[in-house]
């Protein structure tokens, strides 16, 4: 079942410049798909994934990297393909990967003002980021016109109501909806 | 071929290079095109270096859509992550459903029944001519002629009809899901579809008289936004945009999916490469999409339409890693999906065509381009904020 024209190989990562280089200029693998990068934080490495493509043989091809985590620094590939710098600017930002050399790379492309681990990293526990950040905080004003009638004309309902979503957001029995998370 | 920022090789570029500026000096301009603005596709912004009326630097920001899919599926149950899925891509997230769905099924091995494969790609080619209708509305606006524009969304609208009646939702369908579809197509879908194909056909008639025999957008679009050849594997290009500049590349064809290589079909090439090309291109692939809609409702098998998956709460997909394309409305859009053998992905990346060629390939086209062609150039790509944030 599983794709016959697809294959990964796994090169030292001092190696893998060289690799990507001869592929593309004498294995016919011309056309770059994608980088990627999955984070095995179980043994400490980060797998960079090159994944290129024989648009004539009709093959892909996926060159993976295994670089250290704590370490995390690849050679740029950016000389190859002029897609690869967006690329690494991405890989660097999310998962905190240096590219030394990389045009732009140290620019900030979708966080500005991010001041947390790498989001894409595992240890990065988003639920966690977003309590943190973004709840329990008070509702926004509203000039909405129900809400503004119902206050003036049933005052006490409209106070249990508001009183059952403080309730809610201070976390009461958050406990048991919330056990499958994470 | 020398590319407008002088450089002789593609293969070795110095786009990253930009041009020095001086700002001081009042001769240069900084403006913003975006994040809000008729003439940009989605939520990205625009931060143009202009010279007079022409662009002379351009650097495209991101991030004002990230929802971060990707890291969130990485939290969730394979079944719990296909609704998410489908809201990657607003004008096309049959795409990102069907390639989800093909990811999971490739990893364990499951194989889904004959009826299940053609309608999903009756769902996607009815996606493809959406989306295309859509972008052809959006090209003609940006060139000020908002009323095909209506007639477009209109037309698009018809289809989302089809759409809700199929699987009760307009835009994000979750309608193909691992194992096959939610269910079989509603009596009388064949004939609804085909009312509307001809609508669609008729759209097209009218669009060629009004947009592509009309002297000013001719004038406009004749050689704006040229892509050379030479530029097609250096800067990742796809799709529409590819097969225009001499790429002969229809993921359809090369790496047949689903019941493609049952079809009647030839990979269409443009004989231009401008953004006029490139519309008439759209034009051309929406037709063939009809035309390979209705081969699919007459070929289409009885049959079950969903396989029995394992208990989605406690399916665990044996470890792996996998990549699926399919042909997008804009080209090859792919998954990389990779599996660690337990319940959750352990990481999935969604190449959409979007990436590149809104990112490098935009910054690298837009200079010497006048501002009023902005928004038609970037419409022309075809670009989609939401698919390169993930």
């Amino acid at each position: 079942m599983r794709r016959a024209d697809l294959s990964f190989i796994t090169v030292p990562g001092s190696r893998a410049v060289e690799a990507v280089t001869w592929m593309r200029d004498h294995g016919g693998f011309t056309h770059l798909v994608m980088i990627s990068c999955v984070d095995r934080i179980e043994e400490g490495v980060f797998e960079l994934v090159y994944l290129l493509n024989d648009p004539v043989a009709y093959l892909d091809i996926g060159i993976c990297v295994e670089i250290d985590r704590d370490n995390a620094e690849m050679e740029s590939m950016h000389h190859l393909w002029a897609g690869v710098r967006v690329y690494q600017r991405e890989l660097r930002e999310m998962f905190g990967i240096d590219f030394p050399g990389s045009p732009g790379v140290e620019e900030p492309m979708i966080l500005e003002g991010w001041d947390d681990i790498p989001p894409m990293r595992r240890d990065f526990d988003t639920l966690e980021y977003a309590e943190r950040t973004y709840y329990p905080r008070e509702g926004r004003s509203t000039s909405d016109p129900a809400t503004e009638m119902e206050e003036r004309s049933y005052p006490l309902d409209a106070g249990v109501k508001r009183g059952i979503k403080d309730l809610a957001r201070s976390g009461y029995g958050d406990k048991e909806n919330t056990k499958d998370e994470g | 071929m020398t590319c407008r920022s002088g450089h002789n090789d593609p293969w070795y570029p110095s786009w990253a290079d930009r041009p020095q500026v001086d700002l001081e000096s009042e001769k240069y301009l900084k403006i913003w095109q975006g994040p809000q603005h008729p003439g940009v596709t989605g939520n990205m912004a625009l931060e143009l270096t202009v010279e007079g009326d022409l662009v002379v630097d351009c650097k495209v920001h991101v991030g004002y859509l990230h929802r971060g899919f990707e890291k969130l599926m990485e939290r969730r149950k394979y079944m719990n992550c296909f609704p998410i899925v489908c809201r990657i891509c607003v004008p096309e997230p049959d795409f990102n459903e069907y390639l989800f769905a093909a990811a999971a099924e490739e990893l364990d091995g499951i194989e889904i029944p004959e009826r299940a494969k053609w309608i999903r790609a009756l769902t996607l080619e009815l996606a493809r001519i959406a989306s295309l209708t859509m972008g052809l509305g959006g090209q003609a606006g940006a060139f000020g002629l908002g009323t095909i524009g209506q007639w477009c969304i209109v037309h698009r609208d018809y289809l989302l009809d089809l759409f809700e009646e199929l699987s009760g939702h307009r835009i994000y369908h979750m309608y193909i899901l691992p194992g096959g579809v939610r269910h079989d197509l509603t009596p009388g879908f064949a004939e609804k579809t085909e009312a509307v194909l001809r609508k669609i056909e008729k759209l097209m008639d009218d669009v060629q008289k009004v947009l592509f025999d009309n002297a000013v957008i001719i004038a406009r679009t004749n050689g704006l936004g040229v892509i050379h050849n030479e530029w097609i594997d250096p800067f990742g290009i796809v799709g529409t945009n590819a097969r225009c500049a001499g790429g002969t590349r229809d993921v359809r064809k090369d790496y047949p999916y689903l019941v493609y290589d049952r079809l009647d079909f030839d990979v269409i090439t443009g004989s231009r490469s401008d953004v006029y090309g490139r519309s008439l291109l759209r034009r051309d692939e929406i037709l063939m999409a009809c035309d390979l809609v209705r081969q699919i409702l007459k070929n289409m098998p009885e049959g079950p339409v969903r396989t029995k998956l394992p208990n989605p709460l406690h399916w665990k997909i044996p470890a792996g890693e996998t990549y699926v394309r399919a042909e997008s409305g804009r080209g090859e859009m792919g998954y990389f999906m990779a599996s660690d053998g337990s319940e959750f992905p352990r990481r999935i990346h969604v190449r959409g065509p979007s990436y590149t060629h809104a990112m490098a390939l935009f910054e690298e086209m837009i200079r010497g381009v006048s501002i009023a062609d902005v928004a038609g150039l970037m419409t022309s790509l075809q670009t989609c904020p939401p698919e390169i944030e993930r």
